[in-house]
């Protein structure tokens, strides 16, 4: 499964949109895809710009938690949108949108960053971590299995974000202490303060992570 | 949604100057700006010229003569956790940590958090406001609990960078470079106040990207600090805060670059309070003196005169950790 291609988001068979291979290969806007091998071929040929006009839909290969996906994307289309419109995978949540609360939370190399202000197109060629990313196999991975022992929501909506934050904290720091593990989740709002069950959820996850 | 927009991703600096110089362009270094901002229709972008192709613009590296040079697309995480960052130039790595959030500092970059547009709400709201060429600044006579008390004139935001105040107090400079070509300029330099022009926070002209941040090589017995003063633990702007980078030899202190952040619409440098310390023993009584002359001059608005203690105080408590 992991690193296998994504065959329902491949759009190699989707006749008439309007598409063009974007950012793998470097080509002039308005060069199709056949001439930009040709161009690739012939480095001194193409100006070493990649750009997609505005509204146009490109194709755009995603890696997501292990699995190659093709999407169409528009300049405008941020990494959440995509996640969640186009990829199906939902766990990652749209929140304030503009940076503030953290619900949008995933792993971009292995860091944590918000995809609400992260484009699509920025994700090119880079390894994306959502929460369903965290599973082994069936199980809970430690993070996840953390909160839930901890009973670390009550909502739940900004959970997902929260166990990536801390997914990424973690993998920086696999050992911090409570003022660590505060200023780690400062990026991550609760709007029903379970902040104190959270900090020991994720003090119970280092733990787990080191067992494992 | 955001609104829509052209994509542009340069290879390198000379076609992202091109592209940036086109009408209606915007720089994406991070994007954790340029996205709120376009989102909440603060401005609109014909393009966004992403910088992210530029990987000369990345990394820390020293300089013959024992300084650093710091790529401005170099996150502001990898500022502040950068170990000789942290031991030669503490202001900017303090500066670096207390910004923003954990994914934000992943994210967001040091050239970027210098370019950042303000965080003045009546700027990010739906108010056709002195700085977006509309009449007047709203926060005169409405809300200016987050204004300046300093340096105000026909707009009254503050500058909301955590790195700016560092990087002024350590006399770095930055690079710049446009469509006539390279300039360097000292951080100091970089910014404007609204009295030489009230729509614009920095002098970059179009087509011009920072590139590179210059730190001077630490100078013999260097100290230094951020003090940040804010709302929350974590994950907000500055109330008011103060940068220090001291140089002290045989007890005295020999240099002194003293600047306050979240007060004015620029790193707020106050000589007068540099020249008082060169020459003398910081101690209580000088570090009082200092923090009683550092807001000397201020002129709170009717919600903010609280900042005028806070950063007395802040100046003040920073002197006495280095002393």
């Amino acid at each position: 499964m992991a690193d296998g291609k994504d065959d329902r988001n491949d759009l190699d068979t989707n006749g008439g949109v309007s598409r063009r291979g974007f950012l793998g290969s470097v080509v002039p806007a308005a060069v199709g895809v056949a001439v930009a091998r040709e161009a690739l071929s012939a480095p001194a040929a193409a100006p070493a710009v990649a750009e997609l006009p505005a509204g146009e839909p490109a194709k755009l290969t995603l890696v997501v938690n292990g699995r190659t996906h093709k999407v169409l994307v528009e300049p405008r289309d941020t990494l959440l949108s995509v996640l969640r419109e186009k990829l199906g995978l939902t766990g990652t949540k749209p929140g304030c949108e503009r940076g503030e609360c953290g619900a949008c939370t995933v792993l971009i190399d292995g860091v944590a960053r918000y995809s609400c202000l992260t484009l699509a197109l920025e994700a090119d060629g880079k390894k994306v971590t959502t929460v369903e990313g965290l599973m082994e196999g069936e199980e809970l991975g430690p993070v996840q299995k953390a909160f839930v022992e901890e009973d670390a929501f009550q909502c739940g909506y900004c959970t997902p974000g929260q166990v990536m934050a801390a997914e990424g904290l973690l993998r920086e720091n696999p050992e911090p202490g409570l003022d660590e593990i505060r200023h780690g989740m400062s990026g991550n709002l609760c709007r029903c303060g379970a902040y104190a069950h959270i900090f020991k959820a994720v003090d119970k996850a280092a733990r787990f992570r080191k067992e494992r | 949604m955001l609104p829509s927009f052209r994509y542009v991703r340069p290879r390198t600096v000379s076609e992202a100057v091109k592209a940036l110089a086109a009408e209606g362009a915007r720089a994406h270094a991070g994007g954790t700006d340029l996205l709120g901002c376009l989102r909440d229709g603060v401005f609109d972008a014909k393009s966004v010229v992403s910088l992210s192709g530029l990987d000369d613009l990345k990394g820390i590296s020293p300089t013959k003569d024992g300084g650093l040079k710091i790529g401005a697309l170099t996150t502001l995480a990898e500022v502040a956790r950068h170990p000789g960052i942290a031991k030669g130039w503490p202001a900017l790595a303090q500066g670096a940590a207390a910004a923003a959030s954990p994914q934000l500092r992943n994210q967001g970059t040091l050239g970027g958090n210098l370019c950042q547009r303000p965080r003045c709400w009546y700027f990010r709201g739906d108010f056709d406001c002195a700085r977006k060429g509309g009449e007047i600044c709203y926060a005169v006579e409405g809300e200016n609990t987050y204004h300046a008390i300093f340096g105000g004139s026909g707009c009254f935001i503050v500058h909301p960078s955590d790195t700016a105040s560092p990087l002024v107090a350590l006399r770095a400079t930055v690079k710049v470079v446009g469509p006539k070509g390279a300039r360097s300029l000292p951080v100091e330099k970089l910014f404007v106040l609204p009295a030489v022009d009230h729509t614009r926070e920095t002098i970059l002209a179009p087509g011009e990207v920072l590139t590179e941040v210059l730190l001077p090589p630490p100078l013999e017995g260097a100290k230094g600090l951020y003090r940040k003063v804010r709302s929350r633990g974590a994950w907000d702007f500055a109330l008011g805060g103060v940068a220090l980078a001291l140089s002290v030899k045989d007890g005295k202190v020999a240099s002194a670059g003293v600047v306050l952040s979240g007060v004015a619409p620029t790193p707020w440098r106050v000589p007068e309070v540099e020249k008082l310390l060169v020459g003398k023993a910081l101690d209580a009584k000088l570090a009082a003196e200092a923090a009683e002359l550092a807001v000397k001059g201020a002129e709170p608005m009717s919600g903010n005169d609280y900042k005028v203690p806070l950063v007395k105080g802040a100046v003040e408590e920073a002197l006495l950790a280095l002393a």
